[in-house]
């Protein structure tokens, strides 16, 4: 180690001792910040949900703007946690999910106004509970990982527990098909559940445990070719199970969101691991070969490319399973226009599932172009904290770790919106935070609760080089 | 680890950066598009959910929107609808609306660019927008009388005030009743649509605008104004007056309508040959004057052009490019020559004005919903057609005419009436479309007027424009005379 550090080792040397003082002491700015933002936060969802009473109900209903302050309450105890348990954890992360989740809520509720659905029947009083309880998880996952290198140490009980869940809906009698798609489970007649959402963190653990572990046999070795050195054949193993597994995810699932999700998150983290271009370009051309054959011989996933290039053809529309949904979804943002047309004075409900996987174009129809890109700008920051935690990280666990959470959400906003926006062809997969779904919220929660611890960790630790 | 970390960002921006543009083409580059595609309903129910405007025809409401409690919020209901449908139009939940229901749909249902601010305030105060209401320039008189007259014959009768262009009345029989097309039930809609589609003489049509016949001998003042213009001919040119004419290069014959010669003597005049309508020797006059010249003339009255009032006029016809006989044959109405009904009614108001053509217009007024005026209709000089002379010669034949000749039958006691009838041949067993044409009074002509009876008024080939299309004039005028 050179000379030059030796003071800041002192430093760390000497923290425990004045930690505890200083720290009583010192403002707490990030969390001060941190609640201010919360406040305006909270105070824009309150805002919402008035506004829709009044745009769609021309009244106030007291119910939900009760159980919307509740949920307020529970971030604000978020907040508190954070105060004790990662004071240093980023500020901004917490009031953008707050704030993408209660614009949600606030679109899910417009629309049980117009399918005139109320109590347990409402989705948004479903996602307003869901969203307790995704919150609580946060809690708890925060107080539990109190350092994220725990999570190293359960590398491939993680991904067991990954594979477990994604291929859980096929098991027999708990599997449940939804549109098509047999990514649920549930209990009797329900379908509750999307296990496939948390697997996606599961993963994510697993891929930066797996990668962190074996990244130099993984991007030392290999034949040099056309100014990139390419894998040995025998460490191809990996990549291939993982593809193998979105493959399955096509196939048997039937959902090609999932498996774009998954694959396109090792690829990112097998990039970042090795440094190698060359194993993105294998990657995406086996993924683009399994999905071109797919397209070949599925009929859905040719139905999807069909629906994509051609969605206005009659004969398209009209089709069964045809493009429909895409349709209504673009003739709703088209008449949301530049700043739509105010919540609660639309008509998002002509469009099928306008409160899920429709919801972008349900905001779209009602806020406009200036509300999607509000919240667009709203994911980019909050996969930008997440991408901090990358650039700023000391260990490569963490670094991977949290730029794999981050680029999940950024991928899944990719293939949504630009499903419904007609950029590639639409795959159903949540809207993070914004789609009703409860598994999609807890999951995302508990992204948010590990971003945050490892924001915490980043900024704790001292600094060798600056 | 860092410098692939800036490569992911940047991939991560570029994604980001496809799903701004792309919201931004269909928010905004592509919405007009999407929102004129007829599959989208929610421009359907946006017309709906407005309180649209009013039509009114003399201050009184003959379509307004009442408000009912479901998805559309308001039932557009059209008063006496027989009466104004082709006035009117009507309004579909599921279609394209007709008549002034489409012509002026912006303005109806606020959306047009004169209304922009009060969108606009709308959206600031939350007030539901509301659309203009039209002020039709219909005379409900008028307008009631052309109906009572033309009784059950298959056809139309449109009055317009020389003057201004105003249509006071626009009647086509027979007619359908709107309200059941407004109806909030797609299915009934569609069922009364068909229905009415194959129902015997198309009510959906408006004949006073949209149907085109052949003139007959009211084309013949089309053809004598040319003649006049030219400088070449007099009312006292005079033409070989034979019983019947052969056709050049062909082996048709033409007769006058009777049969025998025109008058009697060797020759006759064009204003005794307009007088009493004789075809031959305007056969002769037509072929002397050239297509051309016919043409010119139809055109300066607006044949071979579609027009708006705002509801948009099919063109009539002059054909482009006759023989020799036909040349002959249209300058007696016949052959490819068609006009509609409004066609007709422009060139008698156009000899009334002292050839100078006014714009035929069915709106008076725009009105805000706060009542302040949007956008008035000035009558508007389309041109001069005629000289005043050729005018005036041409009103003194027309009065001649019903006085003397062949419209006897829309004689008025204590007014002076012009006019001139026609009787047109459809084919050789098809029944005639009988005309009249013409306005009163003649010394300062108020009211202009044309009668169109299509399938021959139940008579075959038997009727003729003065047994059948004057009298219906004459009862028109007298009753808006006398009002």
């Amino acid at each position: 180690m050179p000379r030059q550090s030796k003071p800041s080792t002192d430093a760390r040397d000497a923290a425990p001792q004045t930690g505890k003082i200083r720290r009583l002491h010192l403002p707490q700015k990030l969390r001060n910040l941190e609640l201010f933002l919360l406040i305006i936060a909270c105070g824009i969802n309150l805002g919402a949900v008035v506004l829709v009473q009044l745009g769609a109900l021309g009244r106030i209903d007291t119910t939900l703007v009760l159980l919307g302050a509740s949920l307020s309450g529970l971030v604000f105890g978020m907040h508190i946690v954070l105060r004790f348990v990662a004071r240093e954890a980023d500020p901004f992360i917490l009031p953008i999910a707050t704030l993408l989740n209660g614009t949600g809520i606030a679109m899910i509720y417009r629309i049980d106004i117009a399918n005139e659905e109320a109590g347990w029947a409402s989705a948004a009083v479903r996602q307003t509970v869901w969203s307790g309880l995704a919150i609580a998880c946060a809690i708890a996952v925060i107080l539990i990982i109190r350092n994220h290198r725990v999570l190293f140490r359960y590398t491939y009980v993680a991904g067991f527990v990954g594979v477990l869940l994604l291929l859980l809906p096929l098991v027999p009698g708990l599997g449940r098909e939804v549109s098509g798609a047999r990514v649920w489970i549930g209990f009797g007649s329900f379908a509750t559940f999307q296990p496939g959402e948390i697997a996606k963190i599961a993963l994510a653990v697993f891929f930066a445990g797996y990668l962190v572990r074996n990244r130099d046999s993984l991007s030392m070795v290999g034949k040099k070719f056309l100014g990139m050195r390419f894998p040995r054949l025998r460490d191809l193993g990996p990549i291939l199970v993982v593809w193998a597994l979105s493959m399955s995810v096509i196939i048997f699932q039937r959902d090609l969101g999932t498996a774009l999700l998954y694959f396109g998150l090792f690829l990112v983290m097998l990039y970042l691991a090795t440094g190698r271009l060359s194993w993105v370009l294998l990657g995406m051309a086996l993924f683009l070969g399994g999905a071109l054959i797919a397209s070949q011989t599925l009929e859905y996933v040719n139905g999807r490319f069909t629906n994509w290039l051609d969605a206005l053809n009659p004969a398209v529309y009209d089709a069964d399973g045809g493009s429909y949904q895409l349709v209504q979804g673009l003739f709703g943002l088209a008449k949301g226009g530049l700043i739509g047309t105010g919540l609660g004075q639309g008509r998002p409900e002509l469009t099928p599932v306008p409160q899920s996987d429709y919801i972008i174009a349900s905001l779209g129809e009602e806020l406009g172009l200036a509300g999607i890109f509000a919240i667009l700008a709203l994911y980019l920051l909050l996969v930008a904290r997440g991408f901090r935690i990358g650039f700023a990280g000391q260990d490569d666990f963490g670094k991977l770790l949290g730029v794999g959470l981050s680029f999940v959400i950024a991928l899944q906003c990719f293939i949504v919106i630009g499903g419904v926006t007609r950029v590639i062809p639409l795959t159903g997969l949540t809207t993070p935070f914004l789609a009703a779904g409860g598994s999609s919220l807890v999951a995302n929660w508990i992204i948010v609760a590990l971003l945050l611890r490892l924001s915490d960790t980043v900024r704790n630790q001292p600094r060798l080089v600056v | 680890m860092n410098r692939e970390l800036k490569r992911v960002s940047i991939v991560v921006m570029l994604m980001f950066a496809a799903l701004l543009g792309s919201t931004s083409v269909v928010q905004v580059f592509q919405s007009d598009n999407l929102a004129a595609d007829d599959r989208n309903t929610r421009t359907l129910l946006d017309s709906y959910s407005v309180e649209r405007g009013a039509i009114l025809a003399g201050g009184e409401p003959i379509a307004q929107s009442m408000p009912v409690d479901d998805n559309y919020k308001f039932q557009r209901t059209y008063s006496n609808g027989l009466l104004y449908a082709p006035v009117t139009g009507f309004i579909p939940v599921n279609g394209a609306p007709t008549g002034l229901e489409q012509a002026l749909n912006g303005e109806l249902s606020g959306t047009s660019n004169a209304q922009f601010f009060d969108q606009v305030s709308s959206l600031v105060t939350g007030q539901d927008p509301k659309g203009a209401s039209v002020e039709t320039s219909i005379d409900p008189v008028a307008q009631q009388a052309a109906w009572d007259a033309l009784g059950d014959n298959t056809g139309s009768v449109v009055v317009t005030e020389p003057k201004t262009g105003r249509v006071l009345a626009m009647v086509s029989k027979p007619s359908y009743d709107p309200n059941t097309l407004a109806v909030h039930d797609s299915a009934a809609v569609n069922d009364t649509y068909d229905a009415l589609v194959n129902a015997p003489g198309n009510p959906l049509i408006n004949r006073a605008i949209n149907s085109l016949n052949p003139p007959g001998s009211v084309f013949k003042l089309v053809v004598v104004a040319a003649a006049l213009e030219s400088g070449q001919f007099t009312p006292e040119s005079t033409f070989p007056n034979p019983a019947t004419y052969t056709l050049p290069n062909s082996s048709s014959v033409v007769i006058n309508s009777g049969g025998g010669t025109c008058g009697s003597g060797d020759t006759v005049t064009i204003a005794t040959a307009l007088r009493l309508s004789c075809n031959i020797p305007m056969a002769e006059l037509g072929l002397q004057l050239g297509d051309d010249a016919i043409r010119t003339m139809a055109e300066k009255f607006g044949f071979n052009s579609e027009f708006t009032i705002p509801l948009s006029v099919t063109a009539s016809e002059y054909p482009e490019d006759p023989d020799d006989a036909q040349t002959a044959l249209s300058a007696f109405g016949q052959t490819s020559v068609r006009a509609t009904p409004l066609q007709m009614a422009l060139v008698s108001a156009t000899i009334a004005n002292g050839g100078i053509e006014m714009q035929p217009n069915l709106v008076d007024e725009i009105m805000a919903p706060d009542l302040s005026s949007l956008q008035t209709f000035e009558p508007v000089a389309a041109d001069r057609v005629l000289s005043a002379e050729t005018a005036a010669t041409m009103t003194q034949m027309m009065i001649n005419g019903v006085q003397d000749g062949a419209a006897s039958n829309a004689r008025i006691d204590g007014v002076d009436v012009a006019g001139k009838t026609g009787t047109a041949e459809n084919g050789a067993d098809d029944p005639y479309t009988l005309w009249f044409t013409g306005f009163a009074p003649a010394s300062d002509p108020q009211y202009a007027i044309t009668v169109l009876i299509e399938d021959g008024g139940g008579l075959g080939q038997t009727g003729y424009g003065n047994l059948l299309a004057a009298p219906i004039a004459k009862q028109v005028l007298e009753a808006v005379l006398n009002k």
